[in-house]
């Protein structure tokens, strides 16, 4: 009964996202008040809607209702609690169904916080908003029904795919939706601002808070990805250009260009028709990435059950909504004047560089992406396009966004004075060459690492620099710390965001200084690795509540005294008849010992596969420092939402700073 | 600088960095790129290829053909049901490899022996690497894996 409950919540929702989509978009169009102030409350509701369906299947779930097809394919009743609640979006159908629900979110929020925004606006964003919800619920009700039912009831279900088995699943998905689905809103913010023809800084103002809402959790989603890879695969690597991946960073790339030219459009007026087409570029991108992930023309663990229809649906979503939003693009964007001008060298001219990088860079990831594609549908050869093509054009291109970040943030609008800038960073400059120096001489090695370390140290120092300048003017420690807090959150929030790239790549860079090591050992043989010594102490087989599983007792040693312990193992899950294997990882200081049995022999020995990973865990920290700092800059008082209005009227008097 | 300076020194940036990211993307798809093979492709090929080109081949691990040594070498040898290629790697197998099983090898042929630096195999149980599945499909030796 609960089941039909969220099926037919799931067909309402898309009777009311029809009405949604077209009585507001009319309103905005005839200046029909009651028709626009339809859009809000129809948001909420199709948002309540999708939840009480999402509810629904969680309910199935939870107790193991192997009626459901669903819950057959991917539940078992021994499966422990919470991967039943997480196993909800475990599986295709599941999943879609999350993803809906976070459009509706995105809509239902945008319609209740949203007091200073014109009418107009609003019921345009919330009409196109639900144009997405329809076809996406239509979607999930044509081709990916989670509530199709089987007669007769099987007695226990097939359990869920052992590797998604991890508490990962609970994290990563609804952050990763979240960043997503998030750019739907700028999306929708673009379309509407073409349909309504006013595109201005007030504009860029109502999205701003969004696209950092957006790209905050996409960070946070990509980053908890590559660590739940990283622990889970067993062989030490967190990013590995999948395509999945790729699909993932792509809107990263552009969502954070569209961060830096909505904030052109914002101060200076300029770069409309750029901040407009990346709005709808990162959306695209997202919806690539469904496509990609969800179509089955890839294969990894991402990507469940195939079936060729869905991926012809999704193909059409995307073609309606990239097309239909680039054509209006096209009949618009010739009408926009051009706003502030600006000399080359200045905040805009870098910030203009750094969109030029960043999509660029996003533009190599789509060609290497899908080349292999495209290639075996035109000449049915098979190619893999891997990490050596990546690294090779990645890389170069990401190294002038690194050294231009902070010189950017020195320059001035409209004009900024380069010798300047580039001498308030002597000091960061000095830091990175001497840090590279001493990592050199110390670690030994290639060149490529200590170089990208002196690089990141730079970009650490040289983010602040800025802020420093604004700060060190006060006369007493306290003076200067009043002047710290009283400077704009974004300003704080720009420095944090920045030094966080940084951290993540000094730890990228200290992957060169990382020990691997493949051994067959016996218990209580020790094995170096780094400045650590392991030894497994013993081994002991236990038994899970769906699973057994073989542990080794590791001792990690440090000349010669005992200072941490792990665990890891082999765990053998009956339902599925799959093995999966617990990496064991210690973290001392920012590296990390990690451990994976690949086997263990009849004779009692061990193959392991061990690493000591230097400053690892910066890669990950570094991702948390950017979204703290995307977080500071949402918490600016200017960005607030609904202080928009207010401040509009102003925009035009604000001085540059 | 006037209004013109300025755009043709957004124009010439824009193409600079373009021009580098396609001229980067050209050299390392020289080397970036690896081709996916059959056993039965790869004795056809063997001719017309680079020697020591590096490439994936596909299919089935051959029941009775997986040896292993003391110091971590496994022999086995790849099938597609119509020729077989003998791998040899030097490594962890992953958790996966089985006999009969689906698996990718990537490395080189040196001598008539595949030699692999990486083996991977199947997520779970209904997942076969799609480049193996198609061409399964292809010899007409697949069963859909139907429950």
């Amino acid at each position: 009964m609960i089941v039909e409950i969220g099926h037919y919540a799931l067909v309402l929702a898309l009777a009311l996202a029809i009405v949604q989509g077209v009585a507001p978009l009319v309103g905005a169009l005839r200046r029909d008040a009651a028709l626009m102030a339809m859009a809000q409350p129809a948001a909420v509701m199709q948002f309540l809607l999708i939840g009480v369906s999402f509810a629904a299947l969680t309910h199935a779930y939870v107790t193991s209702d192997f009626s459901v097809v669903n819950v057959f394919e991917n539940s078992h009743s021994l499966k422990p609690l919470i991967y039943k609640y997480s196993g909800v979006w475990g599986n295709h159908e599941g999943s879609m169904l999350l993803w809906v629900l976070i459009l509706a979110l995105f809509g239902a929020t945008v319609a209740l916080f949203s007091r200073g925004m014109p009418d107009d606006l609003r019921a345009l964003v919330l009409a196109v908003q639900s144009w997405l919800s329809a076809a996406f619920l239509l979607f999930v009700l044509l081709t990916s029904n989670p509530f199709a039912r089987m007669i007769p009831a099987p007695i226990e279900g097939r359990d869920l795919n052992p590797l998604l088995q991890d508490p990962g699943l609970a994290i990563h998905p609804p952050l990763l939706y979240v960043g997503y689905v998030g750019f739907s809103i700028t999306f929708s913010f673009a379309a509407a601002a073409l349909i309504s023809g006013r595109i201005d800084a007030a504009w860029a103002r109502y999205v701003r808070p969004w696209t950092l809402i957006a790209w905050i959790f996409l960070t946070l989603g990509i980053a908890m990805g590559s660590y739940w890879a990283y622990y889970t695969l067993g062989w030490g690597g967190f990013w590995f250009w999948d395509p999945v991946e790729n699909a993932s960073l792509m809107p990263w790339l552009a969502g954070t260009a569209l961060l830096h030219s909505a904030a052109v459009m914002e101060k200076r007026d300029a770069l409309k028709i750029w901040t407009i087409f990346l709005a709808i570029l990162a959306f695209s991108l997202s919806l690539l990435g469904t496509f990609l992930v969800r179509s089955g023309v890839l294969t990894s663990v991402h990507s469940f059950a195939t079936d060729p229809q869905r991926g012809v649906f999704i193909l059409g979503i995307l073609i309606f909504f990239i097309g239909g939003s680039l054509a209006l693009f096209a009949l618009r964007a010739s009408a926009l004047k051009p706003g502030g001008i600006f000399a080359p060298v200045s905040r805009e001219g870098a910030l203009v560089l750094n969109n030029l990088l960043l999509t660029t860079s996003c533009a190599t990831v789509f060609v290497g992406t899908l080349y292999p594609l495209a290639l075996e549908a035109m000449t049915d050869e098979k190619i893999s396009v891997g990490a050596p093509f990546f690294n090779l054009t990645f890389g170069p291109l990401f190294i002038p966004i690194v050294l231009a970040m902070p010189i950017g943030q020195m320059l001035a609008w409209k004009r900024g004075d380069l010798y300047g800038a580039a001498q308030r960073l002597t000091l960061a400059c000095a830091i990175g060459f001497v840090g590279a120096v001493l990592l050199y001489a110390m670690r030994g090695g290639p060149i490529v690492p200590p170089v990208l370390a002196g690089l990141a140290l730079y970009l650490i120092v040289g983010s602040f620099v800025e802020i420093w300048g604004r700060v060190s003017g006060g006369s007493s420690v306290g003076a200067m710390f009043s002047r710290a807090i009283g400077l704009p959150r974004s300003a704080w929030g720009t420095a944090i965001a920045h030094a966080g790239i940084g951290l993540t790549l000094f730890g990228l860079a200290a992957t060169g200084w990382g020990v691997e090591r493949i051994v067959t050992v016996k218990p209580n043989q020790p094995v170096v690795a780094g400045p650590y010594e392991i030894i497994v102490r013993g081994l002991e087989p236990r038994d899970g509540s769906n699973f057994r599983e073989l542990v080794a007792h590791t001792d990690i040693l440090e000349g010669g005294r005992l200072i941490a312990t792990m665990d890891p193992s082999r765990r053998s899950f009956t339902t599925r008849t799959m093995v999966r294997t617990e990496a064991g990882i210690k973290t001392i200081g920012l590296g990390q010992v990690y451990m994976n049995i690949a086997e263990v022999r009849d004779d009692g020995s061990l193959d392991l596969r061990l690493y000591w990973k230097p400053y690892v865990a910066l890669i990950w920290l570094g991702a948390l420092v950017m979204a703290l700092g995307g977080l500071l800059s949402l918490s600016d008082r200017r960005l607030r939402i609904g202080i928009a209005k207010r401040a509009a009227t102003r925009v035009v008097a604000q001085p540059a700073e | 600088m006037t209004r013109k300076g300025r755009r043709l020194t957004l124009i010439a940036s824009a193409l600079a960095v373009i021009g580098a990211a396609i001229g980067l993307a050209l050299f390392a798809f020289r080397d970036g790129v690896v081709f996916f093979v059959t056993p039965t492709e790869l004795a056809a090929k063997t001719a017309e290829m680079r020697p020591n080109a590096r490439m994936r081949i596909g299919g089935l691990v051959q029941p009775g053909s997986v040896s292993k040594s003391d110091d971590r070498h496994v022999a086995f040898a790849i099938t597609d049901n119509q020729t077989e290629v003998k791998v040899t790697y030097a490594g962890l197998l992953p958790d996966l490899f089985r006999e009969g099983q689906g698996v990718v090898a990537e490395g080189q042929l040196v001598n008539g022996v595949f030699r692999a630096d990486s083996v991977l195999a199947k997520h779970d149980e209904n997942y076969m690497p799609r480049e193996v599945a198609d061409s399964l499909k292809k010899q007409g030796v697949w069963n859909d894996g139907k429950k």
